[in-house]
């Protein structure tokens, strides 16, 4: 009865919260269009369709053709989807692992959290992005599925500490001193009773992973260092770059990929800052 | 404090013991042969035989015809000394050399960029906290600036700056027809090459921060000691005052945490404004399959993140006073 009334409270607020609603709103527009644009575009993103080279946008091209005559729509709309792909994918990834780790450190403390935190600290302090640079130079063939890998266990040290940290407050409460009590094993003790107070904080964490997830993305491909076998938001950022399309004057091929990721993570910290409103009534403006 | 400092300096032995490891290791399990590659693009001459004994001599020359633990014993052995090896990429010029020619811009460009980002971003942030006007105009852009990919920002600007409008330039540290000196003519013309990648660097870490003070502001403002404080009939400004100082303290964490992408967005950053530093010569490394100039771009890279972390747990430890009382404010 009662979390039918606070399901009721936290639908409420969300309704009323611009920030989520906007936020909501703009992802969803995205995903939408990541869905259906790919069977809307005529053209391969790879193919050279138009043998006029670059072009403006026009009715034939909605976004303009590249600089080899490509069509950029196509490219843009299929790079979209692997975007959404490695957001939700390595995001994921890097949510469950800092959950995992973050659990069992915080509550199996003892020699078990010493060494989990040190691991997490020092992963924590290594830049991840040069250590992901040398990992994929190192790989020849590489696939939307590496990158997610690589980027979800790069991307969880945060978590797991924020995670134990909450951990730690919660295991010498006196509902899990009960449970404990009661002869419940650890693994059901932390996911039935630590779990569900962290809720909403494990959603915020795994929107966060998703934007964080999506601007490596951006950065690796960009350097050349993404997929080799698909198109995406940041290799059309470096072929513009590389075929100087800033020199030339070709904004088409550079502005939609880089205003798609800034929309995407912009309204994804929107709906972070948005849902914690949502979920913490303090912070809620009156 | 002992402890903490103990702790940390631990973790930061482990994390460089790790990195100089893996830095060994990847570059010499990548695929290619770094000689090989020098010696077709020298094209010496098409006898095989006079390759191979080229190739023998480098491989020698560079220790890669010994044992593999051995290589890596020779490896800490070497690093000690400060011998980086030779770069394959820029023959016969040897690592150290090289790095040390580019570090000197990447300090330039993200030391100020850094801090004066993380200092204005606090303070708009913390303006911005609920105040209507402020919050619903700098916190829309703050977003955006936050959530824009350093390369996106990057070529924005050299388009919008560097090709419209034409008034900075868009590659380089200094204009081709000079070298470096100590002359007026110079430092303008760096400070000019120097602007549009300081910028862009900076507009993507002030979002950042003004979105994490202003949560963290309002965070602090719905405290039991703010209510406290305004019962007692505390005037606003005071009580925004300890707000402030108690929210800046996780902003310096923070800070820390940031270090990594921060030099990774510097990297992008660079390599969209062909600036010639730590970033821009790890991309030509990779290109090249430039062993030894990866293994010395990683380790600048990390020796320098290892450092300002350290100067931040000291400035850490000199801002909040729990630390220094042994209780532990921040766990290591």
């Amino acid at each position: 009865m009662s979390t039918q009334k606070k399901k009721n409270e936290f639908l409420y607020f969300g309704l009323r919260n611009k920030k989520l609603l906007v936020g909501s709103a703009i992802i969803l527009f995205f995903l939408i269009l990541s869905l259906v644009g790919p069977w809307l575009a005529q053209n391969d993103p790879f193919k050279f369709v138009n043998p006029l080279g670059a072009e403006a946008p026009s009715s034939k091209y909605w976004f303009g053709t590249t600089f080899f005559g490509q069509d950029v729509f196509s490219q843009f709309v299929n790079g979209l989807r692997a975007t959404f792909v490695v957001g939700l994918i390595g995001g994921g990834l890097g949510t469950l692992l800092g959950i995992l780790i973050g659990f069992t450190a915080g509550y199996r403390g003892g020699l078990v959290d010493e060494v989990l935190n040190a691991l997490t600290n020092i992963v924590l302090v290594i830049p991840t992005l040069a250590v992901l640079l040398i990992v994929a130079a190192y790989l020849k063939v590489r696939s939307v599925w590496t990158e997610c890998l690589f980027i979800g266990f790069t991307a969880w040290p945060w978590v797991a500490r924020a995670i134990r940290a909450q951990t730690f407050s919660l295991r010498t409460r006196d509902f899990v001193d009960l449970a404990r009590m009661s002869g419940m094993k650890a693994t059901p003790i932390i996911f039935r009773e630590i779990a569900p107070n962290m809720m909403s904080y494990l959603l915020l964490v795994f929107i966060l992973q998703f934007g964080g997830a999506i601007l490596t993305a951006a950065t690796l491909d960009f350097i050349g260092l993404g997929p080799t076998n698909a198109i995406s938001l940041g290799l059309m950022m470096q072929y513009a770059v590389l075929w100087g399309a800033l020199q030339l004057g070709i904004w088409w091929w550079f502005i939609p990929p880089g205003l798609a990721i800034t929309a995407i993570v912009g309204a994804l910290y929107s709906m972070n800052v948005g849902l914690d409103e949502v979920f913490n009534p303090k912070l809620r403006e009156m | 404090m002992k402890k903490y400092f103990g702790r940390k300096i631990v973790i930061y032995l482990l994390t460089f013991f790790l990195a100089v490891t893996i830095d060994w290791m990847i570059p010499r399990f990548m695929p290619g042969d770094p000689i090989r590659n020098m010696l077709t693009r020298v094209s010496v001459s098409s006898n095989p035989s006079a390759i191979q004994m080229m190739y023998d001599y480098y491989a020698h020359l560079f220790g890669l015809d010994l044992p593999t633990w051995q290589q890596y014993l020779n490896f800490w052995q070497a690093l000690f000394k400060g011998d980086l090896g030779i770069s394959t990429y820029l023959f016969p010029t040897p690592v150290k050399q090289v790095l040390l020619r580019a570090v000197p811009y990447d300090l330039l460009l993200l030391i100020p960029a850094i801090l004066l980002a993380w200092y204005t971003g606090n303070k708009f942030g913390a303006f911005a906290a609920r105040s209507k006007w402020l919050d619903n105009t700098i916190s829309p852009v703050s977003y955006v600036l936050t959530a824009t990919p350093y390369m996106w920002l990057g070529i924005l600007l050299a388009w919008l700056f560097g090709i419209v409008l034409g008034i900075f330039p868009i590659a380089g540290a200094y204009a081709f027809s000079l070298r470096p000196a100590f002359s007026l003519k110079f430092i303008l013309s760096a400070l000019h090459h120097w602007f549009l990648p300081f910028i862009s660097i900076f507009m993507v870490g002030f979002g950042g921060w003004s979105i994490g003070m202003r949560n963290m502001i309002i965070y602090e403002l719905e405290s039991d000691y703010s209510h406290y404080l305004t019962t007692l009939g505390a005037p606003k400004k005071l009580i925004r005052r300890y707000a402030f100082n108690n929210a800046v303290l996780p902003q310096i964490t923070g800070l820390a945490l940031q270090l990594g992408v921060v030099v990774a967005g510097a990297l992008v950053t660079e390599v969209v404004f062909s600036y010639p530093g730590i970033g821009y010569l790890l991309l030509a490394a990779i290109q090249n399959q430039d062993y030894f100039l990866i293994q010395g771009c990683f380790l600048f890279i990390i020796i320098g993140v290892l450092l300002a972390n350290f100067t931040l747990d000291v400035i850490y430890v000199l801002v909040d006073p729990r630390t220094r009382r042994g209780m532990t404010g921040e766990t290591a």
